[in-house]
């Protein structure tokens, strides 16, 4: 039995559906992130966990005990919020106390947890300060001592470093990491950032219009994408997602990319090709990140089967550590990922490296994954 | 040539600076004229109003008007002077000022933190009762005072200035209540906190403002009231606006003006507090609203 399982979950406000038939298992000490564009039903999930939004189906476990008609606070969790929510007219001692004083917790414990707490996250300076006079940073501090001083089973996070400014939020980011392999407890945490999701999640829920999309490790949802939404969504630069064949060929079938005026590029499909054979003749979309396309110099020498093509490169674009390379397949622009010092020039053909063992393809009419 | 550009800049500016005071202290005496006039002519025997100029400074100094209109003037059939009726009105006014706020603060409470299915048409209707004019329930309100056996008393009437006020001060407090953010509510929820608790720890102490001007408002409306106040009370229930008009269009003996300015001051003082006191709140609660949006 999973520590909190969330099973066949609907939501619907008034006649909207919000959330369609949610099923997610997680297990005690996994740091489950939820992720999608915005409006894709994931703050909603993390709500109706929390208890601030009724359902209007299925059911909510956590550690075994359904919780779907209990109250926020008898639900044994607790919550970041993005604007922090930080009660202006208390100190920080009194924000981080409120929670244990309204379980009529007596006060000497009260002071001895919040001192325990501020020491923990480096604000016991800032005690006696309201919240008005912090900084973000220290706002954001002070909203997990919060939650952290209740010791709850599951903390929910709602897009908590969203109000930060960049360098803050990557040190946040770490921070939380480090929190939670420090103490081990089930965190939920809403986000946008799939770079956020990647680097924090242990398991990945993808979101789109209230549906669940993949749920899985980071691992599977970067490398084994369901489908195009999520292929595209993860990822940054995003995968290339080309149009293209599959022909029959002469011994085997090929993957064919057109090339505009040049003649189509025809890439051996490999270990894909018997799950591609109803595919053949029919469009499909060929999937490939930009980091497996590259110059064949810092090809995966480990990669079973590479492949190589002339493609002419219509932009390059030096980031110091990478040089992103555009050239043009199926019609759209697609990224390569080379070396920094690697020779390229735009306007010039380059010969690519295709790794086919991190190659994906999807129907095109069902977006859905077929090999 | 910069330079002598300069001076004539700084030299026009300083000209129409001086036109803009000119012209507010011009405003300022115009507004300020009324009050001097009154108190001026409170501290005169009559026989020095009566000689004609009102805007002269006293010959002769005297407290008598003071202590005439607070405790001696003849009202309606006794000489008891405003006093018994001051305190009628803050009989009336604190109670009435307290029971609308408290209301208006748990409506706009309610209407934007535990929205429920019609809070809209609620509000609306709330509103609504803010534009109905006195005179409409008069008759209706007497009858019901009468009914519940109010009529004639000060609890009638701070029954009436409730029901009156609360549409302005559900106005008040749900529009500055819409701005506060909700995921407060929801972080005091998740801490633990129910319905009393989060409008008395987290929502009230926020409200500083807005309860300033809600009570500033109310204040001045009921205490000036004279309406419901000349309709709904009796002989020993009459607010002060009611006194004062007995005090000065009674109709026998000789008119005392200088103990009708000494009265309205008196009359007028509570209001005078309240504003100075606590004015410059007033506007930075108008504000409040505002910018938070």
């Amino acid at each position: 039995m999973a520590f909190l399982e969330i099973v066949d979950l609907e939501k619907s406000f008034g006649n909207v559906r919000v959330l369609k038939g949610i099923n997610l298992e997680v297990e005690e000490g996994d740091f489950l992130v939820l992720v999608g564009p915005s409006g894709c039903g994931k703050s909603t999930l993390l709500n109706t966990i929390a208890g601030l939004e009724p359902i209007s189906g299925g059911e909510i476990r956590i550690n075994g005990r359904v919780v779907n008609d209990l109250a926020p606070a008898k639900r044994d969790i607790a919550m970041v919020f993005q604007s922090y929510a930080l009660y202006p007219n208390m100190t920080v001692a009194g924000n981080i106390a409120f929670g244990m004083e309204m379980r009529g917790i007596p006060k000497a414990e009260r002071d001895r947890k919040v001192a325990e707490v501020a020491k923990m996250l480096q604000i016991d300076h800032l005690l006696d300060r309201r919240p008005s006079r912090l900084s973000g940073g220290q706002r954001q501090r002070v909203a997990m001592g919060r939650a952290l001083v209740r010791d709850p089973q599951v903390f929910l996070f709602d897009e908590p470093l969203s109000n930060l400014d960049a360098k803050l939020r990557v040190e946040m980011r770490t921070e939380i990491k480090r929190l939670h392999s420090s103490m081990g407890t089930t965190i939920v945490y809403v986000t946008h950032d799939q770079v956020e999701a990647m680097t924090l999640a242990t398991k990945i829920a993808v979101l789109k219009d209230g549906v669940l999309q993949q749920f899985g490790t980071p691992d599977e949802v970067y490398n084994d994408p369901a489908n195009i939404f999520v292929a595209d969504f993860m990822g940054s630069p995003a995968m290339n997602l080309i149009p293209a064949r599959v022909d029959a060929g002469a011994a085997e079938p090929m993957l064919v990319l057109d090339r505009g005026s040049e003649e189509p590029l025809r890439l051996p499909l490999n270990g894909a090709a018997p799950k591609l054979a109803n595919a053949v003749g029919g469009d499909i979309f060929f999937g490939i990140r930009p980091e497996a396309l590259t110059d064949p110099d810092s090809a995966d020498r480990t990669a079973s089967h590479v492949a190589h093509g002339e493609c002419t490169i219509e932009v390059v674009e030096p980031t110091g550590s990478d040089t992103f390379a555009i050239t043009r397949l199926g019609g759209k622009p697609v990224v390569a990922r080379l070396r920094a010092d690697a020779r390229v020039r735009a306007g010039e053909p380059m010969r690519l490296a295709f790794n086919l063992d991190k190659t994906v393809f999807f129907d095109a009419k069902t977006e859905q994954r077929i090999a | 040539m910069s330079a002598e550009a300069g001076t004539t800049g700084a030299r026009q500016s300083r000209l129409s600076r001086a036109l803009l005071y000119a012209l507010l202290i011009v405003f300022a005496v115009y507004y300020l004229l009324p009050l001097f006039v009154m108190l001026v002519n409170s501290v005169k025997p009559l026989s020095e109003i009566r000689g004609g100029n009102m805007l002269a400074l006293p010959h002769e100094f005297t407290t008598a008007p003071w202590k005439s209109a607070w405790n001696e003037a003849q009202i309606g059939v006794s000489a008891t002077g405003l006093a018994p009726y001051f305190i009628n009105s803050i009989l009336m006014v604190v109670p009435a000022v307290a029971i609308s706020l408290i209301v208006g603060a748990l409506n706009g409470y309610v209407l934007t933190k535990w929205r429920f299915p019609g809070a809209n048409v609620v509000f609306s209707l709330l509103l609504l009762s803010c534009f109905i004019p006195f005179q409409i329930v008069l008759i209706p309100m007497a009858r019901i005072l009468g009914i519940i056996g109010l009529a004639g008393s000060i609890s009638g009437l701070v029954l009436v200035h409730v029901v009156y006020g609360i549409g302005f001060t559900t106005l008040f407090f749900r529009n500055y209540y819409e701005a506060f953010p909700t995921e407060l509510i929801r972080a005091a929820q998740i801490d633990g906190a129910g319905f009393w608790r989060i409008f008395t720890r987290i929502l009230l102490p926020s409200s500083g403002p807005i309860v300033v001007v809600t009570i500033i408002w109310q204040f001045t409306n009921i205490w000036n009231d004279f309406l419901f106040g000349a309709s709904f009370s009796g002989f020993d229930s009459m607010p002060m606006t009611v006194a004062l008009n007995n005090l000065v269009s009674s109709s026998t003996g000789v008119k005392e003006y200088n103990v009708h300015f000494a009265g309205a001051i008196i009359a007028a003082l509570p209001t005078l507090v309240v504003y100075i006191v606590s004015g410059r709140y007033f506007v930075r609660g108008l504000m409040a609203g505002a910018v938070k949006g």
